[in-house]
């Protein structure tokens, strides 16, 4: 049975990531979960100088998921280097490093230090919902999409991923114009903007006010952007949103990813990632599929 | 320290301490490495309700093999949980967070707990593992002080408890104790320590501080706050530090991970 997908050159064992920021780098999921069993990790969002967060609270329960409104908060680049990815360097297994930034520069200035390293992707995010400079204004407008994956593209040594906000109107023209500006692929969906309020208090509930909804109840919404996107662009698409289990992924699988992210659920399930990866090999076992690109986008 | 694991816990015995106070003992293994002022993450069986809820420890029993819950309802999970009845199984995730660091109380010295409203709890198991002389307060709202016996029972050499002490309680409307909160039952009764130890609510965590700071000695709180992983991956949990910490290279500790408990000076509240 083949479970390796390949995007831009880069083989991965099997198509099941981890959503960046849900995962931190490894360290404290490590201690539920064998790494060296997953398709890749994708780091938290790593930043040119440590980022501080927003307050608390930062994270709410809604119905089926969650708002989150971390604000980034990382370390910085020079200690991830040292500390985050010397850890992952241990595994077997992929490590595409999750780039944040407030201009351009702080974007180019984390992709150049990388590109001494031997991290395998990055995945730029264009797209967190809870920052109020850079970030998202990079991931709402086409043209300015277009023209951050440009210079990123000039000064990556990675393959890059774009990865995408599905607060926008039409996600295939964020999709195109990344596609167009050179990007290796592009991962879907990162968070939805939503509030919480608490009645007794008429207050928000996040200290940001609003945050980034994730969990099972985002599936659908994802689902279709990955589909959307799949026929819209050639790049290909590591698609997330809500996965729980590993017939969840195969739904993302068959809409047209190429490989999958666990996001939110590592925080309900922390054996979630392994989880999926067994269950996908027990469909195709079950289904007697010999390859897992079968199942890749055979939903049109 | 152990690895932390999620596993199905049986449900001993549940009952009512006070309204809306639950007493939750539940079987399991991670009760051979839980110590006080740890926590558990305990899941509601409801699917919209996704996340674990953080419940610190009141007792652990490594013989028995079962953890000792008291917990507030105050909302659609800890509802869930009032409704768990014996034989019942319920998933936790544990054991989680650094506990009160007894070690800190030679013998020799006196240590003040301080317990405030659902901050009560975590202290039990506490007071039964200082071995120093203990001057216990526990603040309440009203007259259902929940737990009190325990207390009084931990200080007098009961329930294999160390050492020996006294208990006060405080209440918010004047029907048990002193009128007021922990602070005010310290000052009333004038009672003196060497090192402190206390879980509460933020405002008496910070009035803890300051009373400490002003008194020259060490106080150790557990803190609280919204949580999601409970494992230290997802920051949702961090609070401000007054150095730059090892984790983050910012202010921010993560409470599930770094903490829950500080001592008082490393944290900015």
């Amino acid at each position: 049975m083949n479970t390796r997908v390949t995007i831009a050159g880069v083989e991965f064992q099997n198509p099941v990531m981890t959503g960046s920021g849900t995962f931190g780098s490894g360290m404290e999921y490590g201690e539920f979960v064998d790494l060296n069993r997953l398709g890749a990790v994708v780091t938290k969002g790593v930043a040119n100088v440590p980022w501080p967060g927003n307050p608390t609270p930062r994270v709410a329960e809604v119905y089926g998921g969650m708002l989150n409104a971390i604000g980034l908060q990382n370390p910085g680049i020079d200690v991830f280097i040292e500390r985050d990815l010397a850890f992952l360097k241990q595994f077997d297994t992929r490590v595409i490093v999750n780039v944040c930034g407030k201009t351009v520069e702080d974007y180019v200035e984390v992709v150049e230090k990388l590109g001494d390293t031997d991290v395998d992707m990055l995945e730029i995010n264009v797209s967190c919902p809870n920052v109020k400079e850079g970030a998202i204004a990079f991931g709402q407008k086409a043209d300015a999409l277009f023209h951050i994956t440009s210079c990123i593209k000039k000064a990556a040594k990675q393959p890059v991923i774009m990865k995408l906000s599905p607060n926008v109107t039409d996600i295939t023209e964020m999709a195109r114009a990344a596609e167009s500006a050179g990007a290796d692929a592009i991962s879907l969906i990162n968070t939805l903007t939503g509030v919480k309020i608490d009645i007794e208090k008429r207050k928000f509930v996040l200290a940001n006010k609003t945050g980034g909804m994730s969990g099972p109840a985002i599936k659908p919404i994802a689902l279709r952007m990955v589909w959307q996107c799949a026929n819209a662009v050639k790049i290909p698409i590591i698609g997330m949103g809500g996965i729980a289990t590993a017939e969840d992924a195969v739904e993302f699988l068959m809409a047209g990813a190429t490989a999958v992210a666990v996001g939110a659920m590592n925080f309900v399930n922390p054996y979630t990632t392994v989880e999926v990866v067994d269950g996908i090999e027990a469909f195709m076992d079950r289904h007697d599929i010999a390859d897992v690109h079968e199942l890749i986008g055979c939903v049109k | 320290m152990a690895q932390k694991r999620k596993e199905a816990a049986v449900v001993v015995n549940q009952q009512a301490l006070a309204p809306g106070i639950y007493d939750l003992t539940l079987r399991t293994g991670l009760a051979q490495e839980a110590r006080c002022g740890q926590f558990v993450a305990v899941y509601p069986k409801d699917k919209s309700t996704l996340l674990p809820r953080p419940i610190s420890i009141c007792e652990a029993d490594p013989e028995a093999g079962t953890l000792r819950l008291v917990y507030r309802v105050a909302g659609k999970g800890t509802g869930e949980f009032s409704g768990l009845t014996a034989g019942d199984r319920v998933d936790i995730l544990g054991i989680l967070g650094n506990g009160f660091p007894v070690e800190q109380a030679r013998p020799d010295m006196t240590a003040l707990l301080l317990g405030g409203g659902i901050g009560v709890p975590p202290i039990l198991q506490l007071a039964k593992e200082l071995s120093c002389e203990k001057k216990i307060v526990a603040g309440y709202r009203d007259a259902q002080c929940f737990l009190r016996e325990d207390f009084e029972a931990a200080v007098s050499g009961g329930q294999n408890a160390k050492g020996s002490g006294a208990v006060y309680v405080a209440s918010e409307d004047g029907s048990v104790g002193t009128k007021g909160n922990v602070m005010d039952a310290i000052a009333e009764n004038d009672i003196r320590a060497d090192i402190i130890y206390a879980c509460g609510p933020m405002p008496m965590l910070r009035a803890v501080k300051a009373y400490a700071e002003k008194q020259g000695i060490p106080a150790y709180i557990s803190l609280e706050e919204r949580m999601a992983c409970g494992v230290g991956a997802c920051l949702g949990c961090v609070c401000k530090t007054t150095s730059v910490d090892p984790h983050s290279h910012v202010h921010n500790a993560r409470i599930c991970t770094d903490g829950p408990v500080f001592e008082a000076r490393e944290v900015d509240i």
